[in-house]
């Protein structure tokens, strides 16, 4: 017999229900673990994701797709099959899919993160069978300290240049990360401003009824004086780029789990590294797959032969999986979108 | 300890220069007078003994973290580093230490002479004190591989402007044999009258690559042109009856080269010679590659001495008489080398560089082509009144390198780099076709723009086809044009070609992997060359 889930060329797929997680290629029927665009494509017939997730996946894949909702831990039956989706803690509305057919139950998890963000639900272990796990940070030299260790890294070097009359451009993914950032180091005594795609993302979910600061967008009609001093939230993707122009003199700080490593801070030639991560570190990853009590997990994106032949060594009977997720550097929200 | 590694922590912060030599200033303003020499020695290049064996280190390091050799070696592949690997790997220490530099080092000394048992106990009660940044720089030292964004030019302007002494004699006094061990700063630094600094080359004046028209250097005939040689750039110091030869690179490499002995009989004592030491064959001076093999000898053997014996080729004079003459125009130097070489005895290790004879800059260029029979990389510009300066200096001094020789090949295996290309595949080995095989012929690493290394990564990591260690055989798909500076036979490698200084110029988008040059075609350059 097959398994409950199969990876296929084109998602992970349930047979039994004929529905399919996180496509890369269209598919009639997809549920979706959180918005981010190597999770969450295009061209689905209909789409089924967590309430949270809603507002996000209408700004990027259109307000016209056919998009059904669900809370946390609401079981729903597709074909016989029953399904329920829990918290990731990866991003707002992220979640690990869950699903049991004739006493067999797997879990998808995604992209999950165990430290509570304050913004997304916080991750939840679910007991199952079979676990699917992602494998980003693999490896056991990605251990992070605590959050808000790193948010007073951060209120530091910002003061630091507020004493230089620096701006400080911080940056990371505009969905997931900024929001954690501002949720952990507001209140804020100084001005801080948002780049667009952040912005959209920003006003999107505050649209939608979530706690989130007003924060202005950076425009070409701001007086270049107002960014002395001031915190500049910046998208992964504007480091080195002629945006940053209008804030000399400036420092950057980039806000990602490889900044765990020297080079890749230094390949980045950026300030500061900042080591904060929406994925689960080693000892996470391995504390996750121990919660679920599976006895059979399958490695999708990230360091996948590593982590699947750690656990098998552990006894744990593990697989690697390939998939097309792990791609967010590219994730960039279109500017222009209106929010 | 905390100081030392918060500089380090700072200057991989940043990548300005003004910076850099700003916290240097404020650490050896600030520092413990006897860290400070410490800290010289390492930025200087001077390694420490190295205590404890790194796979010694690196066992006892695995034990602490209680990870399986082999996830320690994937660790690795992905940060390029051992001292920050293992500093990574640690579990979180549980206090802290107030040693400073010099007591670490003092303690490197004496456990060198320790039994394992004893040295594991010093290195895992460190680790339990350090922080995990600590620990890096700790290991660091600790293996003697040290490397840090500071160039030596910038350590001597931040020493010379903290201790108000010229930059020349700054660099001057750094350069050549002390040790940290014995000698202070202070007296490194700022005693008056230094006793052993008959050693002591001077700093190197270094060319630029010429950038603009030959045509807009000026007249012709306030230039010199010299063939620019690929071998060893080296001083010859002869005072107070000793001999001395200076690579550039600093290092003391007189027992290298018997050859060159010799001219403590006939040199004229105070007198520095720069040039160029190669091998030569029947008055042909030989590729690079021959004299290569032979630096990387311990001993150099007669039959060495007999087959590719080395000369220097004299092309400036900096010392005569014991006086320094650097300041002098270049025709006034040439002229005494000159002088010089003949008055001495005629000695085949000891050559003069032929000025190369032009009335206008289309006669140069001209000649400029015939720099690969002549076994030369192409010329040195010298302008006429230069002075001998210190450093990479423009405006005088130029170089004009003939273009490298290149060829189309196919990317086939990638490994991912070390340091800040750590999680990157950017080291790559090329092929070239050989009856419907590729045939592989040189490994590179650059080239490549920072954006177009994330793209060929990209591919490289969707497109593996098998993996053996950290090496990953790719579809044969992203053709390169190949350039290096020259080629040799050679029967240990496959294709029978060794390439010197290979690296990509360009990637070759338009063109299919099948469309990529043959080893005949390489065959055929080599052929060429010799």
């Amino acid at each position: 017999m097959a398994g409950l889930l199969t990876f296929t060329s084109s998602s992970i797929y349930c047979a039994a229900a004929n529905v399919h997680i996180d496509p890369w290629k269209p598919a009639d029927f997809a549920i979706i673990t959180h918005a981010h665009s190597d999770h969450a494509k295009p061209g689905c017939k209909h789409y089924l994701a967590h309430k949270d997730s809603a507002s996000i996946l209408r700004l990027r894949l259109g307000n016209d797709i056919s998009l059904q909702t669900v809370d946390y831990g609401e079981k729903f039956s597709i074909n016989g099959v029953q399904f329920s989706l829990h918290p990731a803690g990866h991003v707002i509305g992220s979640a690990q899919i869950r699903v049991e057919h004739k006493g067999e139950v797997w879990v998808a998890s995604g992209d999950y993160k165990v430290q509570d963000d304050y913004f997304s639900a916080a991750f939840e272990p679910v007991r199952c069978h079979t676990f699917i796990t992602e494998s980003t940070f693999g490896l056991p030299i990605y251990k992070w300290r605590p959050q808000h260790e790193v948010m007073n890294d951060i209120r530091e070097w910002w003061k630091e240049n507020q004493l230089q009359d620096k701006a400080s451009v911080l940056m990371g993914y505009a969905l997931g990360k900024m929001q954690r950032l501002v949720k952990n180091l507001q209140p804020f005594d100084q001005k801080v401003f948002a780049h667009g795609a952040i912005f959209n993302v920003n006003e999107q979910l505050r649209a939608a009824g979530y706690d989130l600061p007003y924060i202005p967008r950076v425009t070409s009609d701001i007086d270049k004086k107002e960014y002395r001093g001031a915190l500049i939230l910046g998208t992964s993707s504007s480091l080195n780029t002629p945006w940053l122009k209008k804030f000399e003199p400036y420092s950057t700080g980039y806000c990602s789990g490889w900044m765990a490593v020297r080079g890749a801070k230094n390949r980045r030639s950026v300030d500061r590294g900042f080591v904060l991560s929406d994925h689960a570190d080693w000892n996470e990853l391995n504390w996750a797959v121990a919660e679920t009590g599976a006895e059979r997990v399958y490695v999708t994106h990230g360091y996948t032969d590593t982590f699947a032949r750690w656990l098998n060594e552990k006894d744990i009977e593990a697989h690697e999986v390939k998939t097309s997720y792990g791609d967010e550097e590219e994730d960039v929200l279109p500017e222009e979108v209106v929010a | 300890m905390k100081q030392f590694t918060n500089l380090f922590l700072q200057l991989d912060r940043t990548t300005k220069t003004n910076e850099k030599v700003e916290l240097l200033k404020a650490y050896f303003l600030s520092a413990p007078e006897e860290d400070k020499i410490w800290a010289l020695a390492l930025f200087t290049g001077r390694r420490p003994p190295r205590p404890i064996k790194s796979s010694q280190v690196q066992e006892w390091a695995l034990e602490q973290a209680g990870i399986p050799q082999w996830l320690y070696r994937e660790s690795y592949s992905s940060v390029g580093d051992m001292a920050e690997t293992i500093s990574l790997l640690l579990p979180a220490s549980e206090s802290t230490s107030e040693k400073t530099l010099s007591e670490w080092f003092r303690d490197f000394v004496t456990l060198a002479k320790k039994t394992d048992d004893e040295k594991k106990s010093f290195l895992i009660s460190a680790w339990r004190q350090l922080s995990p940044y600590e620990i890096f720089v700790f290991n660091k030292l600790m293996m003697g591989s040290f490397r840090i964004g500071v160039s030596q030019t910038l350590v001597v302007r931040a020493v010379s402007e903290v201790t108000n002494q010229e930059a020349a004699v700054v660099t001057h006094r750094v350069m050549g044999h002390w040790d940290p061990m014995t000698t202070t700063f202070k007296e490194l630094i700022h005693a008056e009258n230094l006793a052993d600094q008959h050693s002591k080359p001077y700093p190197f004046y270094l060319a630029y690559a010429i950038e603009d028209e030959l045509d807009n250097l000026g007249q012709p005939t306030e230039w010199f042109a010299e063939w620019k040689w690929d071998g060893i750039r080296a001083q010859i110091i002869f005072r107070n009856n000793e001999l001395y030869i200076w690579s550039r690179g600093e290092e003391l490499v007189t027992d290298k080269f018997p050859e060159l002995h010799a001219f403590a009989d006939f040199l004229p004592d105070g007198t520095v010679l720069d040039g160029e030491i190669l091998c030569f064959s029947n008055e042909r001076p030989l590729p690079f590659n021959v004299l290569q093999t032979r630096i990387g000898r311990k001993n150099v053997t007669k039959k060495i001495l007999q087959e590719a014996p080395v000369a220097l080729i004299a092309y400036d004079l900096l010392e005569l008489e014991g006086v320094d003459i650097r300041k002098q125009p270049q025709e006034y130097r040439r002229q005494a080398l000159e002088n010089l070489y003949n008055s001495t005895p005629t000695n085949p290790a000891f050559r003069l560089s032929k000025l190369l004879d032009f009335q206008n800059w289309d006669e140069l260029k001209a000649l400029h082509t015939q720099s690969r029979e002549n076994t030369a990389e192409g010329f040195m510009i010298k302008r006429k009144a230069a002075a001998y300066q210190t450093g990479r200096k423009k405006g005088d001094w130029w170089k004009w390198k003939v273009d490298p020789l290149s060829i189309d090949a196919v990317l086939i295996y990638a490994q991912k780099g070390s340091g800040r290309r750590a999680e990157l595949y950017t080291d790559y080995t090329f092929a070239v076709w050989d009856q419907g095989k590729l045939i592989p012929f040189a490994k590179a690493y650059s080239g490549l723009t920072d954006a177009e290394i994330r793209r060929v990564d990209h591919f490289v990591k969707n497109n593996i086809l098998e993996k053996f260690g950290p090496v990953r055989t790719v579809k044969p798909k992203l053709v390169f044009e190949i350039g290096f500076e020259g080629i040799n036979a050679s029967t240990r490698h496959k294709s029978g070609i060794a390439v010197r200084f290979p690296r990509m110029l360009r990637w070759r988008e338009d063109k299919p992997a099948e469309e990529a040059d043959t080893l005949d075609n390489l065959k055929q350059i080599l052929n060429g060359y010799k």
